[in-house]
C-alpha cells in the first residue's frame, strides 16, 4: 500500500510543498506589514547557493554544518529584505520595481550563478543533507506512516511554523499591530505604533524565512547547485499567499496541492505513462493562472481581502 | 545642534535630472560592484578597463554591442511602454519566445519565396505571437481583475516549455528529422536563406535589421505617448484610474491595448532573433538569454521613455557583449547580471530625488538644502 501512486504523491507532494510553504509563510508576514516582496525567487536561489556552500566547506559534525547552513541562507535572505525595506520604506520606491530588482539580482544570470561559479559549486554533490526521520518508529505504519512519520526535519519545523504564525498573526498583540499597519498604517500610527519599525522588522524576518526556504532545496530535496534550479517556485509562492487569503493555515494545503502537482509527473513517468514531459512541468504554472483566476472574483475579494494597505509606502505627512 | 534629515515633495520636478539621474545611478552601481568584485578576489578597475573595451573600444566590438543591443532595445520598449502606464507587464520573456516561436514557423513555412514576401510576414507572425501570448493575461487582468505580475510570470515559463516541447519532445512543423543525426540530436529547421534578414553595413558597422526597426517603435512609442489621444488616455489612467473613469475612458479597454502592444514589441524581439540571428527556433540559446527580463532594466534606466531606451539598450547592450567576450575562468559568470541589477537598484533610489528634495534641517535654524538634489 505504501508503494501505491496516493501516497506516493502525497509523500513526494509534502517534500516539495515545503520550500513552497516556508517562502510563503515568510511573504504573509512581509505582506500583512504592508510590503510586497517581488523578490522571493531570487532570495530562494540566494538562499539555495549560500546554503549549498556553507554546507560543503565546513567541517565538524553533520548537525552543526546544517544548521550554520541553514542559517546562512537565512542571514542571506534577511539581508536582501533589509535591502528591499530600504528602498521601499526609507527611500519610498516603487515595490513592485524594487522587488524585481532583488530578483534580477539573485536571479538565474545574476549573483547566485556568479557565487556557484566563484564557489565552484556546479560540479559537487552535496555532503550534508536532511534526512529522513523515522518518527517514533511509525513511518511504515499503512497510509499515514510515510506521509506524516516519515519526513526530514525542515518539514516538521515547517509545521510548527506554521502554527507559529498562526498564533502570532491571530493571538498576539504584536500580531495585531502587525494587522493594523498593513490595513491602515495611518490608523495605527495614531495609535502610537511605529509603521516603519513593524514594517522593517517584518520584512527581515520574511526575507529570512525566505532565504532558508530556498536552503531546503539544496539542503534537502536535491543535494546540488545548478543555476536557476528553483525553477519559479518564488513565483509560486508569491501566488499562494493570494490564494491562502493571506491566512497560514490555507498556505499549507495551497503549498502541498501545488507540491503534488509539481511531482505527479515523475509519479506518473515511473508507472510508465508516457505524455510529454513539458505538460508536466507547465502544470504548475497552469494551475497556478487558473487558481488566481477563480480567487480573483469580486466575491473572494470583498470576502478576505488584501491588506489594505498593501504596495503602498506610508509617509506621514507633517506640519 | 541636531541635524535632521528631511524630504520635501518637489512640485516639480527639474528638466536637468533626467538625464543626470540615470548617469549618476551607473556610477553608483559601479562602484558597488567593485567592492563586490574586490571580495571575490578580482580587481575592479581591470575588468571594467575589459568590458570597456569588449563592448565599445572597436568597429567590431561595436557591432557586437548594436547585436546584443537589438533584443534589449525591443524588449525594453514594450517593458517601458507597460511599466509607464503601471500595467506590470513582466511576460516580456515569453511573449519574445512566442513571437520566435510565430516567426520561425512563419520563416519556415514561406521563406523559399523570396525576402519581399517572407519578411514583412515574419514581423507580423513574431509581433502577433507576442501579442496573444500578452492578450490573455491582458484579458484576465482587464476583465477579471487578476493580478498581471503573476499570470504574465507563469505565461513566461509555460511558453518556455512549449519551445522546448515543439524542439526536443514532438515531431512538430518547427523541428528537423530531415537527417539521422538531427534525430539524435533534436534541432530546428533552419528558415531558407532567401530569408535571412538583411544587414546595414557601413565602414564595417554592421546593423541588424532588428535594430533598425526598434529605433523606428521607439520613435512611434514616443509619438503614441505625447501626442495622441490615446498616449493621452493613458498617461491620465496610469496616474489616477478614477479620473480616467470619470473622464468616461474605457479603462479595461485600455489596459488591454497596453498588453497588446506591449507583447507585440517584445515578440518583435523573438522575431528579430530568428530573422537576425539564428535563423532556427533555438530554445537553449534563447532562455538563458533572459533577454525579457533584462528588458526591464534597459526600461527603468531610460526611465521608461522610449527614445531613452536606444540609449541604455546600447548601454547594457554593450555589457550583455562583454559578458559574452570575456567569458572565462577570470571573469566569473552572472557578474553581468548582478551588475545589471545593481544599476536598477540604483536607478530605482535615485528616483527618490526626482521627486524629494533632501533637506538638513539644523536645529531651530532655517532649512538649508543639501546635496546634488538641490
Amino acid at each position: 500500500m505504501n508503494d501505491g501512486l496516493v501516497v506516493q504523491l502525497l509523500v513526494s507532494g509534502i517534500a516539495f510543498g515545503t520550500p513552497l510553504l516556508i517562502a510563503a509563510l515568510g511573504e504573509l508576514l512581509s505582506e500583512r506589514s504592508g510590503v510586497l516582496n517581488l523578490g522571493l525567487e531570487g532570495m530562494m536561489l540566494m538562499g539555495a547557493v549560500c546554503g549549498f556552500w556553507v554546507s560543503q566547506r565546513m567541517g565538524g559534525p553533520e548537525w552543526l554544518a546544517l544548521t550554520v547552513a541553514l542559517g546562512a541562507a537565512g542571514g542571506v535572505g534577511l539581508l536582501m529584505g533589509l535591502l528591499h525595506g530600504f528602498m521601499t520604506i526609507t527611500l519610498r520606491a516603487n515595490q513592485i520595481v524594487s522587488g524585481l530588482a532583488l530578483t534580477i539580482l539573485g536571479g538565474s544570470i545574476g549573483l547566485s550563478s556568479y557565487l556557484g561559479q566563484v564557489g565552484g559549486l556546479g560540479d559537487e554533490r552535496g555532503r550534508h543533507t536532511f534526512e529522513k526521520i523515522d518518527v517514533l518508529g511509525l513511518g511504515d505504519l499503512p497510509g499515514i506512516g510515510p506521509v506524516l512519520f516519515h519526513q526530514s526535519l525542515i518539514v516538521y519545523l515547517s509545521w510548527v511554523l506554521t502554527a507559529a504564525v498562526a498564533y502570532y498573526v491571530f493571538r498576539t498583540r504584536a500580531g495585531q499591530h502587525l494587522r493594523a499597519v498593513g490595513e491602515d498604517p495611518r490608523a495605527a500610527d495614531a495609535m502610537g505604533i511605529d509603521v516603519a519599525r513593524y514594517r522593517y522588522a517584518h520584512t527581515l524576518v520574511g526575507g529570512a524565512l525566505v532565504g532558508m526556504a530556498g536552503a531546503s532545496y539544496t539542503l534537502a530535496i536535491t543535494p546540488n547547485w545548478s543555476d536557476g534550479m528553483t525553477a519559479g517556485a518564488g513565483w509560486i509562492a508569491l501566488a499562494l499567499v493570494i490564494f491562502a487569503f493571506w491566512r497560514p493555515g490555507f498556505v499549507l494545503i495551497g503549498a502541498y496541492l501545488f507540491g503534488v502537482v509539481s511531482s505527479l509527473g515523475f509519479n506518473l513517468q515511473v508507472r510508465g505513462v508516457d505524455l510529454p514531459p513539458e505538460l508536466f512541468s507547465a502544470l504548475p504554472y497552469l494551475l497556478t493562472v487558473v487558481v488566481l483566476v477563480v480567487v480573483s472574483n469580486a466575491w473572494a475579494k470583498h470576502r478576505f481581502g488584501a491588506p489594505d494597505a498593501l504596495g503602498v509606502p506610508y509617509v506621514r505627512e507633517e506640519a | 545642534m541636531s541635524t535632521r534629515v528631511r524630504f520635501e515633495r518637489r512640485l516639480e520636478t527639474p528638466r536637468l535630472l533626467g538625464p543626470i539621474l540615470p548617469v549618476v545611478s551607473v556610477a553608483g552601481a559601479l562602484v558597488i560592484a567593485a567592492i563586490l568584485l574586490l571580495l571575490t578576489g578580482h580587481d575592479p578597475l581591470t575588468t571594467y578597463k575589459r568590458m570597456a573595451e569588449a563592448g565599445f573600444s572597436s568597429t567590431q566590438a561595436l557591432s557586437s554591442t548594436v547585436a546584443s543591443a537589438t533584443p534589449l532595445l525591443l524588449t525594453g520598449l514594450a517593458a517601458a511602454l507597460a511599466f509607464r502606464v503601471r500595467v506590470w507587464n513582466i511576460g516580456g520573456e515569453g511573449q519574445l519566445y512566442m513571437g520566435a516561436v510565430c516567426a520561425a514557423g512563419m520563416g519556415i513555412a514561406v521563406g523559399g519565396s523570396g525576402l519581399a514576401v517572407a519578411l514583412p510576414a515574419m514581423i507580423v507572425a513574431g509581433i502577433l505571437g507576442g501579442a496573444a501570448w500578452a492578450a490573455i493575461p491582458g484579458v484576465l487582468r482587464a476583465y477579471l481583475n487578476t493580478n498581471e505580475i503573476l499570470t504574465t510570470l507563469m505565461f513566461n515559463y509555460i511558453g518556455g516549455l512549449l519551445m522546448y516541447y515543439l524542439i526536443f519532445d514532438s515531431h512538430s512543423f518547427w523541428r528537423d528529422v530531415s537527417s539521422p543525426e538531427a534525430k539524435l540530436f533534436p534541432q530546428g529547421k533552419v528558415i531558407d536563406a532567401s530569408a535571412f534578414w538583411p544587414g546595414f553595413t557601413g565602414s564595417e558597422l554592421v546593423v541588424p535589421l532588428g535594430f533598425v526597426v526598434g529605433v523606428v517603435v521607439a520613435a512611434l512609442l514616443f509619438v503614441l505617448m505625447r501626442h495622441t489621444r490615446l498616449g493621452f488616455d493613458l498617461r491620465v489612467v496610469a496616474d489616477s484610474p478614477e479620473v480616467g473613469r470619470y473622464a468616461g475612458m474605457r479603462t479595461r479597454r485600455l489596459v488591454l491595448i497596453v498588453m497588446l502592444i506591449s507583447g507585440g514589441v517584445a515578440g518583435l524581439a523573438g522575431a528579430s532573433q530568428v530573422g537576425d540571428f539564428s535563423h532556427v527556433l533555438e530554445p537553449v540559446g534563447l532562455q538563458p538569454a533572459a533577454y525579457g527580463y533584462t528588458g526591464i532594466v534597459v526600461a527603468a534606466l531610460a526611465r521608461f521613455n522610449p527614445l531613452g531606451v536606444v540609449v541604455s539598450a546600447l548601454f547594457l547592450g554593450g555589457m550583455t557583449n562583454a559578458g559574452f567576450a570575456l567569458q572565462g575562468a577570470d571573469f566569473p559568470q552572472g557578474l553581468v547580471g548582478t551588475l545589471q541589477a545593481i544599476i536598477l537598484f540604483c536607478v530605482l533610489a535615485s528616483e527618490l530625488f526626482s521627486r524629494y528634495r533632501i533637506v538638513l534641517r539644523t536645529g531651530g535654524g532655517a532649512p538649508v538644502a543639501a546635496g546634488r538634489a538641490a
